[in-house]
C-alpha cells in the first residue's frame, strides 16, 4: 500500500484516494517530429527497477495532478512535487542521491 | 544388480551436488538419458522403497560458451530451449535463471488456458499453444495435469454480449471452437452461480469447452527435465548482470557466475524485460506491474469449470486440492516487489461474492503477487531486437501461462531461422508502425 503526500493540499493519501498516471516528464512530440520521437513519446517507457518518476492525481481529494519520486524495487517514496515542472526539483534529486548514490533516470541524475 | 548400481550412483551424485562440490568424475556417471516415468516405474520404485528416483534435471556449472543462451527459466524460456533442441537440433544451450526455475510468474499464475482471442495472430499462437497442451504430458513424459474442463467468460453488460458475440464469430472463422451460451446454460454448467444480479446479472457467456487449467509448476519442471535430458545446462542462482556486445552484435552475457559467451541470446524474463533491455541499450514499450492471486481454504468440489467475470474484474476455478483459485486486476503503477496492493484483493473478492454468494463464508488461505510485463495493446512481443543475434520474448503480461508451448515453439523458430510465421506480427516495432494486435477486450481481465 502506497502513501503519498499531495503537494497541493498536504493530505497524506492512501493510494485508493489517488489515481496513477504513469511515467512523468514525458515530452510531447507532435506534427513535424521524427517517427522515432513520436513512437517513443507514445509507446516507449522507462521501466526501471529502482528510482522512478511518476504522475499521480489526487482524484478523491483536491483533484490535482502532481509528481512522485519512488523506488519500484522497495516501494520507498522519496518525495512528491508539483506538476508544473519539466524535471524533478533539486531538493528531490539531492534526497535521492543521499539514498541511492549514482542513480540516473533518463537525462536526470 | 544394475538397478542397485544405479541407485548408488544417484546417491553419490546427489550428495555431492547438495554440498556444491563439483566432481567431474562422478558427473560423467550421471545417466545420459533420463528414466521414463510410467505406471511400471511407480511399481518398481515402490518395491524398493522409492530409493531409485533420479533427479529430474542436472545442476551443472556454466561452460565458457554456448550456441544459444536463454535468460529466464520460466515456462517461456524453458519451452524456447526445448523447441530449439527438439525442432531445430540446437542442443548446446544454457538456460540461466537468477532464482529457481519456475519461480517467476510461471509458478505464480492461476493457470487458465484458453485461446478465445479476437485477432487472427493471437488466435493462431494461443490455439497452437492450447493444442500443444493437449498432448504435453505425453510429449514430455511428465504429468502436467492438463484439465480441459471448459472456460467461460461471463457477459454481465449489454456491451459485453456484443463483444463476446463478435469474438465467437471471429473464433469460428479462425477455427477456434467457442460459442456464446445463454444464462440458463451458464447456470447448468455452474450451479453455484447467481445469474440474477442485482448489480451484474449474467446475460450469457463466451464458452470454450476445450479451455481449462494445468499444473503450472509441472509445466516448468517437465520442460526442464526434457531440456536437461537433451544435454542442455539449466543454471539456477545465476543472474545475468550485463549483455556483452561487439558493436551491434551480442557476444555473451555477464552473470553472477562469470562471463559466458554465446552466438545467440534469447531474453525471456517477463517482468524484468525492461531491465535486460536496459543492459543491452534499448527501450521497450513495456511497463512492469504487480498482479495478485489468492486461494481460499479447501472445500469439497463445487465448480468444475473456469469462470471469468471481466466486468467485475475477477475470475475463479477450483484446484484439485479443493481451494478456490481467485485472481483479479493488476496494480496501476510500476513495481518490482512481487507484492501488490491490498485493495485489489478486496475489490476482486467483493465482486465475486456477488456472483458466487456461497464463497462469502470462505477464509483466504494464501495470497501472492507476480510482476507482469504489460504492453500497450495487451499482446506479447516475440521479436528480434536492435542488437544483432539478440531476441526477446516478453509482454505476456497477465495472460501468458496459456501460451507457453506456442510461444516457445515460435521463439525457437525465430532464433534458429530468423523468421517464424507464428511470431511475425508480434515484433517490437509494430507499435511505431501502428500495427497493434489489440486484445484489450479479450484480455479485459488479468488472467
Ligand atoms: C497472479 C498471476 C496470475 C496469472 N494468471 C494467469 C492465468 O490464469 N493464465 C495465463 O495464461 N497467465 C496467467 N498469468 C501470466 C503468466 O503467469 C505469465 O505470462 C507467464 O508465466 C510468463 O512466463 P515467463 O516464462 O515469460 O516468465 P517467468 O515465469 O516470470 O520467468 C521469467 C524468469 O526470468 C528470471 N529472470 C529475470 N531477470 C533475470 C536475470 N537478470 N537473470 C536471470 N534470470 C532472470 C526470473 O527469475 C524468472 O524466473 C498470471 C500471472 C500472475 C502474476
Ligand atoms: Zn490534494
Amino acid at each position: 500500500m502506497l502513501l503519498l503526500e499531495c503537494p497541493y493540499c498536504g493530505a497524506k493519501c492512501e493510494e485508493t484516494e489517488l489515481s496513477p498516471g504513469g511515467e512523468a516528464h514525458i515530452k510531447r512530440y507532435g506534427p513535424g517530429s521524427s517517427d522515432e520521437d513520436f513512437e517513443a513519446y507514445l509507446f516507449m517507457r522507462e521501466n526501471p527497477k529502482g528510482v522512478h518518476f511518476e504522475r499521480w492525481r489526487h482524484v478523491y481529494g483536491c483533484g490535482k495532478w502532481f509528481h512522485a519520486a519512488r523506488c519500484t524495487q522497495s516501494l520507498e517514496v522519496f518525495g512528491t512535487y508539483a506538476a508544473q515542472t519539466f524535471e524533478p526539483p533539486q531538493e528531490i534529486k539531492d534526497k535521492i542521491s543521499g539514498k541511492r548514490p549514482g542513480w540516473s533516470w533518463r537525462d536526470f541524475s | 544388480m544394475s538397478q542397485v548400481g544405479c541407485v548408488v550412483t544417484h546417491w553419490i551424485v546427489g550428495n555431492e551436488q547438495d554440498k556444491g562440490i563439483p566432481n567431474t568424475q562422478s558427473k560423467n556417471r550421471i545417466r545420459n538419458h533420463m528414466r521414463r516415468y510410467s505406471a511400471f516405474a511407480i511399481v518398481r520404485e515402490g518395491a524398493r522403497y522409492h530409493t531409485g528416483w533420479e533427479r529430474a534435471w542436472k545442476s551443472p556449472a556454466p561452460k565458457k560458451r554456448y550456441d544459444a543462451i536463454i535468460v529466464g527459466a520460466g515456462g517461456h524460456g524453458l519451452a524456447t530451449a526445448y523447441y530449439l533442441g527438439k525442432n531445430h537440433g540446437i542442443k548446446n544451450v544454457a538456460i540461466l535463471e537468477k532464482g529457481w526455475l519456475g519461480g517467476g510468474n510461471t509458478g505464480r499464475n492461476t493457470t487458465i488456458i484458453r485461446s478465445n482471442y479476437l485477432q487472427d495472430p493471437s488466435a493462431a499462437i494461443y490455439d497452437k499453444a492450447r493444442s500443444l497442451y493437449e498432448t504435453m504430458s505425453q510429449d514430455l513424459n511428465y504429468n502436467v495435469m492438463f484439465s480441459p474442463r471448459g472456460v467461460m467468460m461471463l457477459a454481465q453488460t449489454e456491451h459485453e454480449i456484443r463483444g463476446y458475440e463478435r469474438t465467437a464469430h471471429a473464433n469460428a472463422l479462425q477455427g477456434v471452437a467457442t460459442e456464446f451460451i445463454s444464462p440458463q446454460r451458464v447456470k447448468e454448467l455452474v450451479p453455484i452461480i447467481n445469474i440474477h444480479g442485482p448489480r451484474y446479472p449474467v446475460l450469457g457467456a463466451l464458452w470454450q469447452p476445450r479451455g481449462g487449467t494445468a499444473r503450472h509448476d509441472a509445466v516448468a519442471w517437465g520442460y526442464a527435465r526434457a531440456c536437461s535430458d537433451m544435454g542442455m545446462d539449466i543454471i539456477q542462482q545465476c543472474e545475468v548482470t550485463g549483455v556483452r556486445r561487439d558493436g551491434d552484435k551480442v557476444i555473451g552475457v555477464d552473470t553472477t557466475k562469470g562471463a559466458i559467451d554465446c552466438d545467440k541470446l534469447g531474453v525471456v524474463v517477463a517482468g524484468h524485460s525492461g531491465v535486460l533491455a536496459d543492459m543491452a541499450g534499448f527501450r521497450l514499450p513495456i511497463e512492469s506491474v504487480a498482479l495478485q492471486a489468492l486461494v481460499s481454504e479447501p472445500i469439497k468440489p463445487c465448480m468444475d469449470v473456469v469462470v471469468m467475470a471481466n466486468t467485475v474484474h475477477g475470475y475463479m476455478s477450483q484446484s484439485d486440492k479443493g481451494e478456490m483459485v481467485i485472481g483479479g486486476g493488476a496494480d496501476g503503477y510500476n513495481n518490482y516487489t512481487q507484492r501488490g496492493s491490498f485493495h485489489h484483493i478486496e475489490e476482486t473478492v467483493r465482486a465475486l461474492v456477488e456472483t458466487f454468494p456461497m464463497i462469502s463464508r470462505l477464509k483466504m488461505l494464501r495470497q501472492w503477487g507476480g510482476i507482469v510485463d504489460m504492453t500497450g495493446d495487451r499482446s506479447p512481443i516475440i521479436s528480434k531486437t536492435p542488437v544483432e543475434n539478440m531476441f526477446i520474448n516478453c509482454g505476456w503480461g497477465t495472460g501468458g501461462f496459456k501460451a507457453i508451448p506456442g510461444s516457445g515453439y515460435a521463439m525457437a523458430e525465430l532464433m534458429a531461422k530468423g523468421v517464424s510465421p507464428l511470431a511475425d506480427e508480434f515484433t517490437m516495432w509494430r507499435f511505431g508502425e501502428g500495427k497493434f494486435i489489440d486484445e484489450s477486450v479479450a484480455a479485459g481481465v488479468a488472467h
